[in-house]
């Protein structure tokens, strides 16, 4: 490719990372605690969304139990963080090596995600060969099981009492860094030949099948990996609250993200970043709601769950009017975005594509919408 | 107690068990054959009957009239939930429509935590549910057995109506094939309007006999039994009737079984492991016990 | 009378009928021809409501059918035995007759209808009791015939009756088509077998790709060498009964 046109292609790439650097860096420095602390979540979110597009939204296999995932990420970075000191009082009968050890932050991230990922290897081999709603229930199943696991296993995990100790090692760069990182591996997957395969398959499995794609194999990957990001996700979220239980895994997680995907979009790895910023921006809102707040002389009172059945609320009416969700599985076409700002005529020849064209879906193929949630 | 007798006490707790699963399972089965929906909402109005029947306790009502109305009250929550949030969506992919009943569980979960606090409160049972029989060595609840007599009779019922009752025969006709059902004239509507009423009905037993067995209700009441009944439906072969309740005392008895039989280190984790066994079973018998083995030819 | 005039149809992005304008008198036997995908089948869909055209115009004996649920219009009379059968194969032979007449108030006419279609077709009669799915494809066939006319129909569409079937249970399928035009049944014929369904029709229409080709009289499509070469070089002699 002439060097002129590689350039050019990633330029809006480039421009949205320098931005996304500038603000990062504004927020860091000049933001209240208060809206680090939310920049800090939209990030975390953002892996979470994101890996969970990838085995779900690309796959077509619903996977309602990824919360498990992140659980085990967040305990088992955790475990591995905890000053030596306080696993003598909190983990008293942790195994030898590991109640002498305390690691640092990112062996110990990356810990969490590789033991989900092992996780995610053995139950997926037998999950994946199921179908539709068969293999929800059965991922649901996981993150029951999980959950049994973490309030009984009190030698590790403390059973159902708290969790707390983490050392607050996530700060708004490391999870950023993470998050830009998962969005490109992500989006980079869905438009390598793997991302086609998995997508062929989601949309109609005997074709795929009868042109040579694995996809046994394939949606293994996809959950695989995805558990990988997600575990990740979960040591990031464990060293920003310092402190959770297993019932921070549970039930209303999950719906959170799925909702946040569904939003966007699923197949759409801009539309999963849309999604977290709406419900985000909503969430904090409503929770402001939900301590009660003074509108003039009106006093409005606590409403508890105001934020969940707004967000139950939103989820249905999307359902029913976009089920695509708001990006209808398509990427934003940056391109078409700058040459709308920019005047023709500086960009030289047109680019068919740019960095951030999503997977392979340019145009609306007659069942994209049939392949919504 | 002798070896014999002490499998009868279980069988009994296993039946018991399993025939409410089955009435929950039923609820779900029909549903889900007829609209391709699994209605996680279900699970909640066990809640609301169990709810509207404290409440008028608590106002000095007796037993059976308040545990009447709070069977009522679960019916019409199931024929609301269809109308305004179903109905909607029909046609929609599984996947959305279960995420859909997702979303109502939330909402009225939350509503109910706002409305009642998500303390447990004390449901009250007249002392002839706890009364305990004896019979030789074996000690039977009256619990137990109203539900086993409740759920027997329950099911006899519906198996009348789904065989000489014309909605019933549409009803297992839309399930089988809706759009040809649509051709014929059958007043979908009309039908699955039918399906919700009586497995709602069947829940609100469900949750008047469940309170009075656990003795107290709480706003998330209603999460357990539903994915207790929907891994019966899956383990039956979703959408099946016939599965729906075989799988229900299947499950019954796997359950009371490992409790048993599992040492009592690992009795806490019970509930993974008839996970781990559903799992394993799907992964042989993918469309459950009843379902069809085959798979797709290419 | 049915009457479609200008009738548009697509799914998403496929553009399934194209300005379809075709009319049933009350007593013919009108037939759809066409190749795979040429949209005879979403023309049924379209008037039986299950599907809604963009543009255009559907009305039977003045109603309107765009805008009326399939529910009503069955209750016209409009009834559609659709494409592969679809019987409940669940259901016994008798109670998938009995959901034909489920829309039915006249209950005793029901019954007089049933022995109706015992009559015409003796081994469902034979078969009453066994479940749809046990019956062979000619018998499947035969109970969707009987189910609709359960229905009591005033125009009745039958989509594609001879798919699958051995030439021996085609020529039975006719023989009861042609036994329910001369009792008077109003009939709309889709059908890829040519050859039979000329061989019966008043009329018909040839559909390419969402459009009608051609339309006339059973007489003049029989002699269209056009037809002649397109389907009756590949399909066997057959001598209408």
């Amino acid at each position: 490719m002439r060097p002129e046109a590689r350039v050019l292609r990633l330029a809006p790439s480039a421009l949205m990372l320098a931005l996304l650097a500038l603000l990062l860096a504004a927020a860091d420095l000049w933001a209240g605690d208060y809206v680090q602390r939310i920049v800090i979540g939209i990030g975390i979110n953002v892996i979470l969304v994101v890996s969970l597009n990838l085995s779900s939204g690309f796959t077509g296999v619903f996977s309602l139990g990824h919360t498990g995932f992140m659980a085990i990420g967040a305990y088992a970075a955790s475990v591995c963080t905890l000053p030596v000191a306080l696993k003598a009082v909190n983990l008293p009968s942790l195994p030898g090596w590991l109640s002498h050890t305390a690691l640092p932050f990112l062996p110990a991230t990356l810990v969490g995600g590789i033991v989900a990922m092992c996780v995610a290897f053995v139950v997926g081999i037998s999950l994946m060969r199921l179908k539709g709603a068969y293999v929800s229930v059965a991922t649901l199943g996981f993150l029951v099981i999980v959950q049994v696991i973490l309030v009984n296993w009190d030698q590790v995990t403390r059973g159902a009492r708290t969790f707390a100790g983490v050392p607050p090692f996530t700060t708004i760069w490391n999870v950023w860094i993470w998050a830009a990182l998962s969005v490109y591996l992500v989006w980079r997957i869905g438009r390598s030949p793997f991302g086609r395969d998995m997508r062929a398959a989601r949309d109609d499995e005997i074709a795929a099948r009868s042109l040579g794609v694995n996809v046994l194999r394939s949606r293994l990957l996809a959950f695989c990996f995805s558990a990988f990001l997600t575990g990740v996700a979960g040591s990031l979220w464990a060293h920003f609250i310092t402190s959770f239980s297993p019932k921070s895994f549970f039930f209303v997680q999950a719906f959170t993200v799925i909702t946040m995907l569904v939003i966007g979009g699923l197949g759409s790895v801009s539309g999963s970043v849309i999604g977290v910023f709406i419900i985000t921006v909503l969430s904090e809102i409503l929770r402001n709601a939900e301590r009660g707040m003074d509108v003039g002389s009106v006093h409005i009172p606590p409403i508890y769950g105001a934020s969940q059945i707004l967000m139950a609320i939103l989820f249905v009416l999307i359902i029913v009017f976009k089920p695509a969700g708001l990006m209808g599985g398509r990427e934003i076409d940056l391109s078409s975005v700058i040459r709308r700002i920019v005047p023709r005529g500086w960009k030289g020849k047109n680019s068919p594509g740019t960095a951030k064209n999503g997977p392979g879906t340019g145009k609306n193929r007659p069942g994209t919408a049939k392949n919504g949630p | 107690m002798t070896g014999p007798e002490l499998i009868l006490q279980q069988l009994i707790n296993a039946v018991s068990i399993g025939s409410l699963y089955a009435l929950m399972a039923i609820g779900l089965a029909m549903v889900f054959g007829i609209l391709r929906l699994i209605n996680f909402a279900h699970g909640d109005l066990i809640m609301v009957g169990s709810y509207v029947a404290l409440l008028l306790i608590v106002l000095g009502l007796p037993f059976l009239i308040a545990a009447a109305a709070g069977i009522l009250a679960s019916t019409l929550a199931g024929l609301l939930m269809e109308r305004l949030a179903y109905r909607p969506i029909r046609g929609a992919h599984e996947i959305a429509m279960l995420l859909t009943s997702f979303s109502v569980t939330i909402l009225l979960e939350n509503l109910a935590i706002i409305l009642f606090r998500p303390t447990s409160r004390p449901f009250p049972a007249p002392a002839v549910l706890h009364a305990v029989i004896e019979a030789g060595t074996l000690r039977l609840a009256g619990l137990d057995l109203i539900a086993i007599a409740v759920a027997a009779v329950l099911l006899l019922a519906l198996t009348l109506f789904v065989t000489r009752t014309e909605v019933g025969i549409s009803m297992r006709a839309a399930a089988q094939d809706l759009l040809a059902a649509r051709l014929m004239g059958i007043n979908v509507n009309k039908v699955i309007a039918a399906a919700f009423a009586i497995g709602s009905f069947m829940a609100g037993v469900v949750g008047i006999l469940w309170s009075a067995r656990v003795g107290k209700i709480d706003p998330l009441m209603g999460f357990n039994p539903v994915l207790k009944a929907f891994v019966a439906s899956v383990i039956g072969g979703l959408g099946s009737l016939p599965g729906a309740v075989i799988g229900a005392y299947v499950l019954g008895g796997l359950e009371i079984l490992l409790q048993g039989l599992l040492p009592s280190a690992l009795t806490p984790y019970r509930d993974a492991f008839v996970f781990v066994i559903l799992i394993a079973l799907l992964l042989f018998r993918p469309n459950g016990i009843l379902g069809s083995t085959e798979k797709e030819k290419i | 009378m049915l009457k479609l005039d200008k009738v548009d149809l697509s799914y998403g992005h496929v553009h399934a009928l194209k300005g379809i304008s075709i009319e049933v008198q009350d007593g013919e036997l009108v037939t759809l021809l066409g190749a795979n995908g040429a949209g005879k089948s979403s023309i049924l869909m379209a008037i039986s409501g299950i599907v809604r055209p963009q543009a255009g115009s559907l009305s039977y004996d003045g109603t309107d059918l765009a805008r009326a649920t399939s529910f009503d219009i069955v209750n016209l009379g409009v009834i559609h035995c659709p494409e592969g059968r679809r019987i409940f194969g669940a259901l016994s032979v008798l109670e998938n007759l009995r959901m034909g007449a489920v829309r039915r108030k006249d209950k005793q006419d029901a019954r007089a209808d049933m022995d109706f279609v015992f009559s015409l077709f003796p081994v469902l009669g034979q078969r009453k009791n066994q479940s749809g799915a046990t019956l062979s494809g000619g018998e499947q066939q035969m109970l969707a015939i009987g189910r609709a006319l359960m229905a009591k129909p005033r125009l009745l569409m039958l989509d594609e009756p001879s798919l699958g079937l051995a030439p021996i249970m085609v020529q039975a399928i006719f023989k009861v088509i042609r036994e329910l035009h001369q009792r008077g049944v109003t009939i709309l014929l889709v059908e890829q077998n040519v050859r039979q369904a000329l061989a019966v029709a008043d009329r018909g229409y040839v559909l390419t790709s969402g459009s009608v080709m051609f339309g006339g009289s059973g007489e003049e499509l029989r002699a269209n060498p056009e037809i002649e070469k397109a389907y009756l070089s590949t399909v066997p002699e057959m001598k209408p009964q």
